[in-house]
Order: C-alpha cells, then sequence, then structure tokens
C-alpha cells in the first residue's frame, strides 16, 4: 500500500496542489475570497448544472445500449467475436479530437446524415451523448462481459430449478452479482463524461461547456488561473462526493462469487431471442462504433486528387506539412508505444499492489484510499499536465528534461482502470484456495502469485490492455508535457488539426487512421495472450 | 513424544469460544479422528494445528517444538479441506505437484512422484483432466493425493469422506486406513459421521462445544460413552434417571443391574439396544410396541413403557413384534452403562 500512496502523493497530489496554490495565491497570501466570487457567478451554476446532467445521460444510455453487448461477448459465441471485441475498444483510445471529427462528419453540416435525409445533430446534445457513448461502449462491456464470462451460469439454473422465470433468474442471481462491476463500469462512464473534454470542444459549440472546457479556457485563453483554481476544485469536490458514494455502495454488495473458466460459460445462439438480440447489438455496433471509424478511414483515403494514399505518404517526411514537425509525423508511432508500454508496466505494478492491499484490509482508511485511487480520473488533465509542469521542474524532483514524466502522466489515469478491474476478481477469489496453497508450503507472496494471479490473470490482462489503450490516447496532460521532437500519436494528430488547410486536416484523419490500427494491433495481440493463458497454469 | 500436542489451546471468535483449553496428543504413526456435531470446534481444531487460526492461549507442539512463532507455510501438515480446494485453474498433475513444486521439487522427481500418487488413490493416468471435470470421488482422491504428496509429517483430513455417496464412502473408508498403515502417516481427521470415525480412527476423540468430551479407542468409547451427551451423539437414547445401591440401580423402568464399585447415589444410566430384551409381558417391564425401524441386519423396535421415557430395543429380523402389541422388557446387565455428569 505504501508504494501506490507514494506513486499518487508525489505525481498526482503534488502536481495538483502546486497549481492550486499558484491560483489561489498572490503576493504569498492565499486568496479565498476568489472562491465565493466564482461560486456566485450564474455562469459557473450553469457550467456545473450542464456538466452533470449531460454525464448522467451518456451513462445511462451507454448503460441502456451497452449491457446487452456485455451479455452477448460473456455468454454467446459467434465467429469474428474476438476481433469486434478488439474493434469496439478502438474508440475508446482514439484521440478525443478525431472522434469529435468523425462524428462532425457524420452528424453535422454535410455529413452523411445531412445528405442523405438532411438531418443535422451537431448543434444538439444528441451529438455529445452520441459521441460519449461512441467512446464508452468498450469500458461497459469489458468490466461487465469480463466478470459475466466468469459467473457459473448454474448458479442461474438452480434459481430456474426453484422456480425463478428466465427474467426473475437472471434478476435474483446475475444482476445482483454483476452489480459491482455495474456500478463500477457506469462510474468510469460517467467520471469520463464529467470530464469530457476534446467531444464537447468540437460538438458542443458555443452553447454547451462543461467545466473541464471551462478550466482549459479560463487556463490558455484567458488566463485567469484564479478561476480556473477555484473550478478544480469544484470538480475535484463534486467528484470526490461521487467516488464515497460509490465505495460505499460496492462494499455492501461486493461478495464472494463462483468463478468459472469464461471459455466454458459461453456457448452458440439458440432461439429467436438470442439471434435477435446478437442482431440488434450487432446493428448498435455497426451504427454507432463502426460507421464513424469509417467515416474517418474513407476520408483519410480522400485525396485532392482522388481515393488515395497521398495523406499517408506525406507523413513520412517531416517538411511536407508546413513545418509543423521537426520529425516525420510516423516517428509518433515509436513514440507513442514506448510512453505506453511504459505507463502501462507502471500502471499495472501500482495497480495491482493497490488492488492487493485493498483486498487484504478493511477499515475506513483503505476505503477512503480505495476512493482516492479514482480521483485522477476525475481531475482534469488539463489541470495535471500543466501541474506536472510546474511541479516537477525544480529539485528535489526535477523531471522536465526526463522521457519518464509522460508515461507518468498517463499512468495516472491508467492506475484506475487497473484497479478497478482487479478489485472485483480480487475480492471473489475464494479465500481457502490460498489457504491451501499456504498448507502446502507456499508463503503469502507464493501464495498470492500461484492462486490469485492465474485467476485475476484474465483481469490482468484486460486492465493492461485498458492502461495502454487510456496512455495511447491520453492527450489532456500529454499536450503539456510531451517535448516538441518527441510528441505522441494525439499529440501530433492535433497539432495537424490546429493548422488550416486541405492537406493537414487530411494528414490528421491518415495519422488518426495510423493511431487507429496501432490500437486495434495492439488489442488483438492482447486478446491473444489472454486466451492462451487462461487454464494454462 | 507425540508428534503432535495442543496445550490449553483456546480459541475465540468473535465473543464465542470455539475451543476451550483444549488438551491433545497424535502419537506418531497413528490415527486420531475428532468426532463431534457441526459447530462443536472441530475445524477450528484443525486450523489452529495448520497455523491458519491463531490460538488466543495454549500452544500447539509439532514434534516437541512450539509452533506459536512457525507461519503455516513452514509447518510441514498436510490439510485436506472438506470442500478439497482444489486450484480450479490447474489440472490434476499439477494440483498434485503444489506442494512439490512449493519445495522445489525438481520435474523429473514430481512427475514419478505425482504419477505414483495418483496410482496409490487409484486415478493412474489422471494426470492432465481438468478437476472441474471430476466427480466428487475423484476430486476426493486427488485432494488427498496432493495433501500426501510433500510427506507431510501430520496429514489432516477435515470431513474426508463428507459428500460421498454411501458405498463409495464404505470402501474409501478401508482404502484409507490400509494406506495410512502402509505409508505410517501420522493422521488426525475429523468428522460428524461415528461410523467413518470408528473405522478409521485408533483413537476417537469426542468434542462438544469446543471442549473434549471423552478421549478412547472405538471400542471404549462405543462400549462406555462417557456422558449422556456422549451416549446420545453415539445414538443411544435409552437414558434414564438412576440412584445407585450396592450393584442395583433403581430407576422408573425397575431395577438395573451395574457392576460393583460403581459410585453410590444419583446418577443416569445406559441401557443399549442390545440389552433390552423382550419377554412375555407378564414377565418384565410393561410395554407397548409404537415403532419398528429397518435397520438391515436387525430391526429397532420403539417401545412405550408405563412409565419412564421410551425405550429402543435391538431385535433379530423374524422376532420383531407388531406395532401395538403389548411386551415384557428384560435388562441385561452387561449392556447397561453408568453415565458420568
Amino acid at each position: 500500500m505504501a508504494l501506490p500512496l507514494a506513486f499518487f502523493g508525489v505525481f498526482f497530489g503534488y502536481p495538483v496542489a502546486a497549481i492550486v496554490a499558484r491560483g489561489l495565491k498572490a503576493d504569498g497570501r492565499w486568496q479565498f475570497g476568489r472562491i465565493g466570487e466564482v461560486l456566485g457567478d450564474p455562469h459557473t451554476a450553469e457550467v456545473v448544472w450542464f456538466t452533470t446532467w449531460q454525464a448522467a445521460a451518456s451513462t445511462a444510455l451507454t448503460l441502456a445500449l451497452a449491457l446487452p453487448a456485455a451479455y452477448v461477448f460473456a455468454r454467446l459465441e459467434f465467429p469474428g467475436k474476438r476481433l469486434l471485441r478488439a474493434v469496439v475498444t478502438v474508440p475508446f483510445v482514439l484521440p478525443t479530437v478525431v472522434a469529435g471529427s468523425a462524428f462532425l462528419a457524420l452528424l453535422g453540416r454535410g455529413g452523411l446524415l445531412d445528405e442523405l435525409w438532411g438531418v443535422r445533430l451537431d448543434t444538439t446534445v444528441w451529438a455529445i451523448l452520441l459521441a460519449h457513448v461512441f467512446f464508452n461502449y468498450a469500458v461497459v462491456v469489458r468490466t461487465v462481459g469480463g466478470l459475466w464470462g466468469q459467473l457459473d451460469p448454474r448458479q442461474e439454473e438452480a434459481a430456474r430449478v426453484l422456480g425463478a422465470g428466465r427474467f426473475a433468474a437472471w434478476r435474483k442471481v446475475t444482476l445482483p452479482a454483476l452489480m459491482p462491476a455495474v456500478a463500477a463500469a457506469a462510474l468510469m462512464v460517467f467520471l469520463f463524461t464529467f470530464t469530457s473534454f476534446g467531444v464537447i470542444q468540437i460538438l458542443g459549440g458555443p452553447r454547451y461547456a462543461t467545466l473541464e472546457v471551462e478550466i482549459y479556457q479560463q487556463t490558455a485563453q484567458m488566463l485567469d488561473l484564479p478561476t480556473a483554481a477555484v473550478l478544480t476544485l469544484v470538480q475535484f469536490a463534486v467528484v470526490a462526493v461521487l467516488l464515497l458514494v460509490h465505495a460505499w455502495t460496492v462494499r455492501r454488495r461486493e461478495t464472494a462469487l463462483r468463478l468459472v473458466d469464461a471459455a466454458r460459460t459461453a456457448r452458440r445462439p439458440r432461439g429467436a431471442g438470442q439471434w435477435a438480440l446478437l442482431a440488434s447489438v450487432l446493428a448498435v455496433i455497426g451504427l454507432l462504433i463502426l460507421l464513424p471509424l469509417a467515416v474517418l478511414v474513407l476520408r483519410s483515403l480522400d485525396g485532392p486528387d482522388g481515393y488515395g494514399f497521398t495523406f499517408y505518404r506525406a507523413l513520412a517526411s517531416a517538411g511536407d506539412n508546413g513545418g509543423t514537425f521537426v520529425t516525420a509525423p510516423l516517428e509518433a508511432v515509436g513514440n507513442s508505444l514506448t510512453y505506453a508500454l511504459a505507463a502501462t508496466a507502471i500502471a499495472v505494478v501500482v495497480g495491482s499492489l493497490a488492488a492487493a492491499a485493498l483486498t487484504r484490509r478493511g477499515g475506513r482508511l483503505v476505503r477512503g484510499f480505495d476512493a482516492l485511487l479514482m480521483l485522477p480520473l476525475g481531475t482534469s488533465a488539463v489541470t495535471v499536465g500543466f501541474g506536472f509542469l510546474i511541479a516537477l521542474d525544480e529539485p528535489p524532483l526535477d523531471l522536465r528534461t526526463s522521457w519518464i514524466l509522460v508515461p507518468l502522466a498517463q499512468a495516472l489515469v491508467g492506475v484506475p482502470f487497473v484497479v478497478r478491474t482487479m478489485l472485483p476478481v480480487l475480492r471473489a477469489v475464494e479465500p481457502r484456495l490460498r489457504e491451501a496453497a499456504a498448507v502446502l508450503g507456499a508463503s503469502p507472496l507464493r501464495a498470492w502469485r500461484e492462486v490469485d494471479l492465474p485467476l485475476v490473470g484474465r483481469a490482468l490482462a484486460v486492465a493492461a490492455g485498458f492502461a495502454f489503450a487510456v496512455s495511447l490516447g491520453e492527450f489532456g496532460a500529454t499536450v503539456f508535457i510531451a517535448r516538441p521532437d518527441h510528441p505522441t500519436l494525439p499529440v501530433a494528430v492535433a497539432r495537424l488539426l490546429a493548422r488550416p488547410g486541405e492537406l493537414t486536416y487530411g494528414q490528421a484523419m491518415a495519422l488518426s487512421t495510423v493511431l487507429m490500427l496501432v490500437c486495434a494491433a495492439a488489442l488483438l495481440v492482447l486478446e491473444r495472450v489472454r486466451t492462451d493463458r487462461t487454464g494454462e497454469f | 513424544m507425540p508428534l503432535l500436542q495442543l496445550d490449553s489451546v483456546t480459541v475465540r471468535l468473535g465473543g464465542r469460544t470455539v475451543l476451550d483449553t483444549v488438551d491433545l496428543a497424535v502419537a506418531e504413526h497413528r490415527t486420531v479422528c475428532v468426532l463431534g456435531p457441526s459447530g462443536s470446534g472441530k475445524s477450528t481444531l484443525l486450523r489452529v494445528v495448520a497455523g491458519l487460526q491463531r490460538a488466543d492461549a495454549g500452544r500447539v507442539l509439532l514434534a516437541g517444538r512450539d509452533q506459536s512463532a512457525v507461519p503455516v507455510h513452514r509447518r510441514g501438515v498436510g490439510l485436506m479441506f472438506q470442500d478439497h480446494q482444489l486450484f480450479p485453474q490447474r489440472d490434476v498433475a499439477q494440483n498434485v505437484a503444489f506442494g512439490l513444486r512449493m519445495r522445489g521439487a525438481r520435474r523429473a522427481e514430481s512427475e514419478r512422484r505425482v504419477a505414483e500418487l495418483l496410482e496409490l488413490v487409484g486415478l493412474p493416468g489422471a494426470q492432465r483432466r481438468s478437476v472441474g471435470r471430476l466427480s466428487g470421488g475423484e476430486q476426493q482422491r486427488v485432494a488427498l493425493a496432493r495433501a500426501l504428496a510433500p510427506n507431510p509429517r501430520l496429514l489432516m483430513l477435515d470431513e474426508p469422506l463428507g459428500q460421498l455417496d454411501r458405498s463409495l464412502r464404505e470402501r474409501l473408508v478401508v482404502e484409507l486406513r490400509t494406506l495410512f498403515g502402509q505409508l505410517g502417516t501420522t493422521v488426525l481427521a475429523v468428522t460428524h459421521d461415528q461410523g467413518e470415525a470408528f473405522a478409521l480412527a485408533d483413537r476417537v476423540v469426542v468434542m462438544r462445544e469446543g471442549c473434549i468430551a471423552q478421549e478412547g479407542t472405538p471400542l471404549e468409547v462405543w462400549q462406555r460413552p462417557a456422558s449422556e451427551f456422549v451416549a446420545r451423539f453415539l445414538g443411544f437414547d435409552n437414558i434414564v434417571e438412576a440412584g445407585v445401591a450396592g450393584d442395583v440401580a433403581e430407576t422408573v423402568w425397575g431395577k438395573l443391574p451395574v457392576p460393583l464399585g460403581t459410585p453410590q447415589g444419583r446418577c443416569r444410566v445406559l441401557v443399549r439396544p442390545g440389552g433390552v430384551r423382550l419377554v412375555p409381558a407378564a414377565d418384565g417391564l410393561p410395554c407397548e410396541v409404537v415403532g419398528r425401524t429397518f435397520r438391515g441386519d436387525h430391526v429397532a423396535v420403539l417401545l412405550r413403557p408405563s412409565a419412564g421415557p421410551e425405550l429402543e430395543a435391538s431385535c433379530g429380523l423374524g422376532a420383531a413384534p407388531e406395532a401395538g402389541a403389548r411386551v415384557g422388557v428384560a435388562f441385561a446387565g452387561d449392556e447397561v452403562v453408568v453415565l458420568g455428569e
């Protein structure tokens, strides 16, 4: 528990505190009067209200659309399942800016819907909500589906025999067992949408702003650090309250579950109901996830002289993009992969230690720690990145010139995923299996390695995948701290998008496509590793 | 020196005393069975010896050495859990080899040992099978092989045959007893099934609410239950209040013969069903037959005497009277047991 605590203290608490202090302290004195001023502003209230309700609506919509998919992925066997599972995860790692443009191309002026039916959604909140579903679909499918696949179907059968109907059995047996995972997923989606930035920037127009957007504008455009600091604190407070409620509800629900090998619980769909469910899930995935991605790819190929690889060729050299880059944009692929691997390693180590500590001990302190781990998700990435810059640039911790700064910031966002994915499974491991190992001569550490690790290996792989994906797509913090000559993919895309002109726009789309393919490839490898490990030990 | 010795071990869990100053010794190469109803603290006893549960007071000694500072994995004991707790993600061979691996055994050696043990428990060639697809009896055997593999100095079994069907159970009891004899294993088993305990053990320890109620060879415990609790737990219900004077106990059922030297005064006596003889109604205690239960090799006849508690008699298959019949009862002196408090 000490290592994760130190990690969060130094790389999260300290930078955030530094930037808040920078904002609220003038002439060496604290200016708490600012807090009252900002909070009293009706505009602040408006922003908070919009942030909250759009997040709630997005979460509800995501759950409604993704829970059936979680079932389909957990319980049904169909060709191409593994590929599809990787595909739905791709949006999650796309830079928000890119996804925003993809939805704009789909729903906005001159977009696909406009051309076909004259429907435009880009000025409505629906565009935001749909984009949020696009992003967070995978969170629910993977978090809930991962556990669902390992639940013993015989529990439900037992309930059926005892006289429960199909739905009643699901509601009384499976749903309660799934609740911790559903709650975890819902919380994550809510946090993401609550702190949504890129999507709102592009699709929200001037009418809609979340706290994160407001913080960014105050920091980067109006240079009003005190207001940004207060808004950061507001966001912080809301997130903290949310996390406490979550920790409290989850604690009451988590119980030891019977876990079985996921490969044995899935079977081919039977009956009209299951086929219809599978078909509708596939349709939702097609419309909501594949279509925007397809539009993105089309745009990247739609060059000035018809369809072709013009934009891709331009990516390979440093000169062809109007001096935006010192090096060829394609080198960003290497940078991104290196950073993401390092970040994943850090996140998995810190996250597993934290999850193990949370399983072993109880008490209020630990529950507080649990909530603390989730805070980075709810904190403005802009704040964290900016905080890194001003806090970690002087002795004793001068990391400004070190490449490790980027993976550290990315790992910060990855750790909560690792913890959230591991915890429900770790808590569900039968403690007496550990005792059996101990009696057979395994030390506590060895018992953890021999018993817990193989059982949670799947969850660990999923968690690592998430951490990797999040690191790959992280933008808000990285944009502040990545060195100009070592941009990551999302940073490179944003730089291209920031320059007007058809060539750079096309290159941005092309680079996004590259990023998308890198993610898909990485995730496919992961899926393979994961199934090879299951039942191996 | 006994291999295992418990010195006034006390365990409290949530304000309840689960083990109350328990003293117990298990000699090397012996099989001791702890017998008791559920909740009597049997499983906790095993957990204390294994080190999975800390004793609040008292000491656990293995080969004369105090184990209080020794962690579970260094005690060198084997424990077979009631529900086996086989590692679900490992196959049969990997389960059995687990303890060997923890001791750093070489691969070839451990493979040989696994094959040997699977042969021993009657599952030859089962190495690559998945534990999830084994039947209850097979799981039991794998759990046993897993516990035996590292050659523990003390093997502990928690309800070893608990969930098995009767014929398998009876066969396994015999097999286990032969096996432990061959291997010279020291065994501490707990069970709630007296048949299992008597068939398996050299010594039986009966527990009641965290205390030892009686200890002795199976024969001693069966023939001379020490208290009403032990008698009733063993299934003997012909117990009645008595006043002993000389070699006669005065009861509501009449005079019962007791051995000379029995302490004088008030006590309770047991008449085992075999000692309840049916005679013509005029020649003994008049009773009415209220029930008959077929028990395979005999019939248990339930009798209601004119006074006092009901009596059970054991009759030959042909000789059992019909329900409603009126019979007399005489008592055989060698089946009368004077019980302690």
